[in-house]
């Protein structure tokens, strides 16, 4: 180690270029049974101060694509192809020791379960302290303290100077999630990637947690990509969506797009199964029928279709990522039905779903 | 802690105390020589072995011999029935030679230990990994007496570059330490292979858990991701094993070692103890080495307290 402190790399600023890009990102992982493509072809840019929701069920691939952003999906096993651009420069091409740099004090992570995502051997502050002294090697242990001290007011923990020196399992769930999320600021970073934040969390604390994020999210500018399968989480903070099935995206758009004029028969389902309390309760609970199919063997052609009420001879092709409105370049889906045939199939019993429930 | 502290001795005594009266009940039992003809000797009248059985206390109830018996070995005063020698102190000369034997083994094992095992679980899967998985399983499968005599053919009779047998005080250091390297390597070289594995597996537990991506996401780097983070999550297993191990083998386990290398400490006394089935030696030797190992899981129940914080000492604990 060298006597300078370490110092983040210089990123050089592409002007009025999109803070991340990614693009064409395929993740493949060999398994027993053959090269499982858990993310196949994912493209999105943001903005700083933007919240992107990553929807989809498990094995979508949602969290894998934000893992590898920062690198944390590399190893002897996958197969990583397409690009990762953070203020122009690739991140997919560095080595280890360069992408350590760049985790933690630009694209900083939260992970889904707080309870287990906190080492249970060391208190919140050693944590949060060692965060900051990976990157930053002139703060001194008590700078360091204090701004650990710092952080955990600015996310709400009362009595932070005292919490500092507590340890996780001392901690409740909703106070872990901010201390980690106080851990992910240390080193104000400019994308937050949060993987289903909320999941392991009951209903008040997820909307504490989710107001923090919007919070910081608008008044540090801090860009944001949200991973969850809750559209009811999306509906709160997205700027804009992604839909996720198999590995692809088979829609984007802003918020407005998905909750009002979905395109994709898969996004139909999540709205559809959403439950809502303004309404009579349904005989039985909407749901999208089957599961999601394995990635080893994917259907031909549209992924979705063994599960699509509206399939038909067109979907054994694969249809592209493509905007099918006239009018709306940013609104993309992956489904050949026709924008008018969509308007009908979608409407189920007046609100949206992908089919009337059984029975 | 402190409550902690004395649940847990007065658990200790108790179990040596069942021990004592289990050992005792079991010579009772098992038919041996009368100790009081083998006191006599060989050609003894009937009367001298009635005046040795009063003298000794051999007419007594079993109670009465057993408070007897304690209270020679607890005072420093039991005397072998086979040779008359006082067996506390046969048993305070033999803990050095066992002290050194065991602590300079365990040393060497403990390193081999734990950096075969850490190599293992970094490089889990590559050639590095496979080729100490095979060195340790050859370490765990070689029985002692057989690697000892191995050391002791090519390194004291094909070349003499170690004394065969027996043992120097540390007051000569060097001809100390001659004396024990190939008993230390006999002794190490099982546990070594076998902690290697431990450690391993613990490690690779750990590496899946969701801290350790934490830890990477943060940007640590790998190595201080693995010896700050998944090392000292994986210390648990190895230290209870240790705490056994150890407190067996300080207690006069190392019976096998210390014979071929005719080490004068506890584990060759408690080979002679149990060929001649002198009652007073087996007893104390029996719970010098029951003191050791009770000793050493306390000491691993303070350990886990220590490592883990979320183990709290003297609130939950049995």
């Amino acid at each position: 180690m060298s006597a300078t402190p370490e110092t983040a790399p210089v990123m050089p600023d592409a002007g009025g270029g999109p803070l991340l890009e990614v693009d064409g990102l395929r993740v493949g992982f060999a398994t027993e049974d053959g090269r499982v493509q858990a993310v196949d072809g994912v493209d999105f840019q943001l903005e700083p101060g933007e919240v992107l929701a990553i929807v989809g069920e498990s094995g979508s691939g949602k969290s894998v694509t934000a893992q590898t952003l920062i690198g944390l999906t590399r190893g002897p096993n996958s197969y990583i192809e397409g690009s990762v651009r953070l203020r122009g420069e690739e991140l997919t091409s560095l080595s280890e020791s360069q992408l350590q740099k760049v985790r933690g004090s630009q694209i900083a992570m939260i992970f889904q379960d707080p309870m287990t995502s906190m080492n249970p051997v060391f208190t919140v502050g050693t944590q949060i302290i060692e965060a900051i002294r990976a990157h930053d090697r002139s703060s001194s242990r008590k700078e360091s303290r204090a701004r650990a001290v710092e952080l955990l007011e600015a996310v709400g923990i009362p009595d932070a100077d005292r919490r500092v020196d507590a340890y996780p399992h001392e901690f409740s769930g909703g106070m872990r999630q901010r201390a980690m999320i106080a851990m992910g600021l240390a080193l104000e970073p400019s994308v937050l990637i949060a993987d289903e934040p909320t999941t392991a969390l009951d209903v008040t604390i997820q909307a504490q947690i989710l107001h923090l994020i919007q919070d910081l999210n608008r008044s540090r500018g801090l860009a944001t990509i949200l991973i969850t399968h809750d559209l009811g989480v999306v509906a709160e903070v997205a700027d804009r969506v992604l839909v996720m099935y198999g590995g692809k995206v088979v829609e984007r758009g802003t918020l407005e797009d998905i909750f009002y004029d979905p395109q994709h028969p898969y996004t139909w389902g999540l709205l559809g199964s959403l439950t809502r309390l303004d309404q009579p309760r349904p005989h039985r609970l909407p749901q999208i029928s089957g599961a999601p199919p394995s990635l080893l063997n994917l259907p031909k052609g549209c992924a979705f279709r063994t599960r699509c009420p509206h399939e038909f001879g067109k979907c054994t092709e694969v249809p592209g990522l493509d905007a099918r409105l006239p009018g709306d370049p940013n609104h993309r889906d992956r489904c050949w039905l026709t924008p008018e045939q969509k308007k009908t199939l979608r409407d189920v019993e007046g609100r949206i779903g992908l089919e009337a429930p059984h029975g | 802690m402190l409550r902690f502290l004395i649940r847990r001795v007065l658990g200790a005594i108790a179990v040596i105390f069942a021990i004592s009266v289990l050992v005792f009940l079991i010579f009772n039992v098992v038919p041996a020589t009368n100790p009081a003809q083998r006191i006599a000797g060989k050609n003894a009248t009937p009367e001298l072995i009635k005046q040795v059985e009063h003298q000794w206390g051999f007419d007594q109830s079993l109670p009465a011999q057993y408070w007897t018996q304690m209270k020679l070995i607890f005072t420093g005063e039991v005397t072998s029935y086979q040779s008359s020698i006082n067996v506390d102190q046969r048993i305070a000369e033999g803990i050095p030679a066992t002290a050194s034997l065991c602590i300079g083994a365990a040393v060497i094992w403990l390193a081999f230990g734990f950096l075969f095992g850490y190599l293992s679980a970094v490089r889990a899967g590559g050639w590095l990994d496979r080729g100490l998985t095979v060195l340790a399983l050859i370490g765990i499968s070689m029985p002692v007496f057989w690697l000892a005599s191995l050391l002791l053919y090519y390194f004291t009779y094909k070349i003499e570059v170690f004394p065969a047998s027996g043992y120097k005080s540390l007051s000569e250091p060097i001809e100390w330490a001659k004396h024990l390297i190939l008993p230390w390597i006999s002794l190490a070289v099982l546990f070594a292979g076998f902690y290697s594995r431990v450690l391993r597996s613990s490690m690779l537990d750990v590496m899946n858990e969701d801290y350790v991506r934490t830890a990477r996401a943060k940007g640590l780097s790998q190595r201080r991701v693995m010896t700050k983070h998944v090392l000292r999550n994986s210390l648990i297993p190895v230290i209870t094993l240790f705490g056994l191990d150890f407190g067996v083998l300080i207690g006069g386990g190392a019976i096998v070692t210390e014979t071929l290398f005719n080490i004068e400490g506890v584990g060759l006394f408690t080979a002679e103890a149990l060929q001649t089935q002198d009652f007073p030696s087996i007893m104390t030797v029996t719970l010098f080495g029951a003191f050791f190992i009770v000793l050493f899981n306390i000491l691993v129940d303070i350990a886990y307290a220590y490592l883990d914080p979320r183990i709290r000492l003297g609130t939950s604990a049995a």
